[in-house]
């Protein structure tokens, strides 16, 4: 275990951000944090760099405790904050050598390492710019050549996908994907999009008012093979009545007048075109029943 | 620490309201120096001793002396090199990217003030250097060794008292979220003990220990000691106060009784040692004041929650 958390608790100003969080992420894999805003994310990954202490619970990152050895951990874990910031009058160069000579890497390893990630994020042609020229998107690329300076372990990506078009989104999140498969890091990156982070993510758990309330690969949260959803037109109520009877049918719903909306188990298609054909009516779609992550995200945030 | 060092003291040499800044200095103080030189000139007789000491503390056709001019506008210089120091890196989000570097936290506060007190010791030094060299070529003959003595030690007073300011200027930044508070609060201050405080301490003074015309030697003491007593809460009074005697080598102290008895003892100056001994108390203050500042900062600052929002 790279991360090992337990029983994190933490308060600000009488508002507990977390409240019992267990986090525990293997060496060599893509964790992804997931969760509304104020749900704890930020406050996780503050703690995990010990750049703030919790109220309660163990933490091991690395096999250091952030708490008492907070040097140790920083040394080989990388950050990339929410809101990254940059001193815009220097070039990115030179924002990636102030991170190298605080890190104290010799000069010479450091020019290799910062030309290699310039080189790696796409940046090459602009470093000698400042980066107050630097877009959105830029910025954010540059805030992975930061980490990636470092040649971390592990590396803490917070919201790196954030405020940037779909485009943009997908090239950060090869790039994260490339870390782990090139490099052999460990990421953990938090989120509130789904769609986005489920795509490179090995292991995701989801937070909900400092608490998991879910955790797992993203096919074992989504639970496919759960029946299939279909769709009737041209329905009459003796139809409807028939359906409800049945011990396959989960659900039914009449969306519109005649058309009804049907939830039935996984070998009880044959069955639903049988009846539906008897009563004279049509089916007009047939889909499986798989949850995206998005309706367990909701279900678990609407509770 | 090093490598923070380095940068910000670039930062600040590079500044554009560094350079802005040192260039009002160094010209007004030119133009006082000048303009002394200009009377030496015109009135040779009035060249004795230390005439290099003289430079600094004259003051020439309603300009200030050097020596006020560093303790007025000085404080300006320091506080716009400290007001935004910390709180500029909250709010462009840098405080989190170089605190999660291994680096302890207070090596940046540390590493922040000493830059910003080297660039203030760098404008205080080439400035002195620079009337002094301008002093060599109108008086044509070299400085003395205790003249020497006396200017360094000023240069190290000035470095203390400027870095008060400085602290100052980080204190608020640590206090302040938004820069604009910080420089604010910053002047005002710098308004207060340079202007106000001179206002209300002859106030005080005048409500406590009314002068009339028949009034005792005793109450004008009283006046004075009072007025004096308020006015060393300024660190501005403490610096005048403690150069007076290393720059005035005949100067014996502020009080009345020093005052009053000038004309019955002998005016001859006083040796390095006994120059000191006049201004030490306000220097000590003036030490403990920075210190204090400082601490204040750094303590602050180190229980600050990174978090910003």
């Amino acid at each position: 275990m790279i991360v090992e958390a337990k029983g994190l608790r933490k308060r600000y100003n009488h508002v507990w951000a977390l409240d019992g969080l267990d986090l525990a992420v293997q060496e060599g894999e893509i964790y992804g944090l997931l969760g509304p805003n104020g749900s704890g994310k930020t406050t996780t990954i503050l703690i995990l760099l010990g750049l703030t202490e919790p109220t309660a619970g163990t933490v091991r990152v690395c096999g250091y405790n952030p708490v008492r050895e907070p040097l140790a951990v920083k040394r080989v874990v990388g950050y990339l904050s929410e809101k990254v910031g940059f001193y815009e009058e220097l070039s990115a160069r030179e924002n990636l050598q102030l991170i190298t000579r605080l890190n104290g890497i010799p000069d010479r390893e450091a020019k290799k390492r910062i030309e290699e990630a310039l080189e790696h994020v796409g940046l090459a042609d602009v470093a000698g710019r400042p980066v107050a020229t630097f877009s959105h998107g830029m910025r954010q690329r540059l805030g992975i050549a930061d980490v990636l300076v470092k040649k971390p372990r592990l590396a803490i990506l917070d919201e790196p996908t954030s405020g940037i078009d779909p485009e943009g989104a997908v090239q950060i999140l090869d790039l994260i994907k490339r870390l782990r498969d090139e490099a052999g890091m460990t990421i953990i990156l938090s989120s509130h999009l789904l769609y986005q982070v489920q795509r490179i993510c090995d292991r995701v758990g989801i937070l909900q008012r400092g608490r998991m309330v879910a955790e797992g690969t993203v096919a074992e949260l989504v639970g496919a093979g759960e029946g299939y959803w279909a769709k009737v037109e041209g329905a009459t109520p003796a139809l409807r009545a028939r359906l409800e009877g049945e011990d396959w049918t989960f659900a039914v719903e009449e969306l519109a007048p005649g058309l009804l909306q049907v939830a039935l188990e996984e070998n009880a298609r044959a069955a639903l075109f049988r009846i539906v054909a008897e009563e004279g009516a049509v089916i007009s779609e047939l889909r499986p029943r798989v949850r995206t992550l998005e309706e367990i995200y909701l279900r678990y945030f609407q509770e | 620490m090093a490598a923070i060092f380095w940068k910000e003291l670039a930062d600040h040499l590079g500044s554009k309201r560094f350079f802005i800044l040192s260039l009002i200095i160094l010209v007004v103080a030119g133009t006082s120096v000048y303009l002394g030189i200009q009377g030496f000139r015109e009135d040779p007789q009035s060249v004795g001793e230390y005439a290099y000491l003289l430079l600094f503390t004259t003051a020439q056709s309603g300009l200030p002396s050097f020596l006020s001019f560093l303790a007025f506008f000085g404080p300006l210089l320091a506080i716009l090199l400290g007001f935004d120091a910390i709180n500029s890196e909250f709010t462009r989000g840098t405080v989190s990217r170089v605190l999660s570097q291994p680096i302890y936290r207070d090596a940046w506060i540390n590493g922040k003030f000493l830059a910003g007190l080297t660039t203030l010791a760098v404008v205080v030094v080439s400035i002195v250097l620079l009337i002094f060299g301008l002093g060599l070529f109108a008086l044509g003959f070299p400085p003395e060794g205790s003249e020497f003595a006396r200017l360094i030690l000023f240069v190290v007073v000035a470095i203390v008292y400027l870095g008060f300011w400085l602290a100052l200027g980080i204190l608020y930044s640590v206090l302040f979220r938004q820069t604009a508070s910080s420089a604010l609060a910053a002047v005002a201050t710098w308004l207060f003990f340079t202007l106000f405080l001179y206002m209300i301490a002859g106030l005080i003074a005048d409500q406590l220990a009314p002068v009339r015309s028949d009034s005792t030697a005793s109450d004008l003491l009283n006046n004075q000691n009072i007025r004096d007593f308020v006015l060393r809460f300024s660190p501005v009074a403490l610096f005048e106060e403690a150069t007076l005697p290393i720059l005035v080598p005949t100067y014996r102290g502020l009080s009345l009784l020093a005052m009053l008895t000038r004309a019955d003892v002998p005016t001859s100056p006083l040796s390095l040692g006994q120059s000191l001994l006049v201004g030490w108390p306000q220097l000590v203050g003036l030490v403990a004041l920075t210190s204090v500042c400082f601490a204040a900062a750094y303590l602050v600052f180190m229980r600050r929650e990174i978090r910003t929002s």
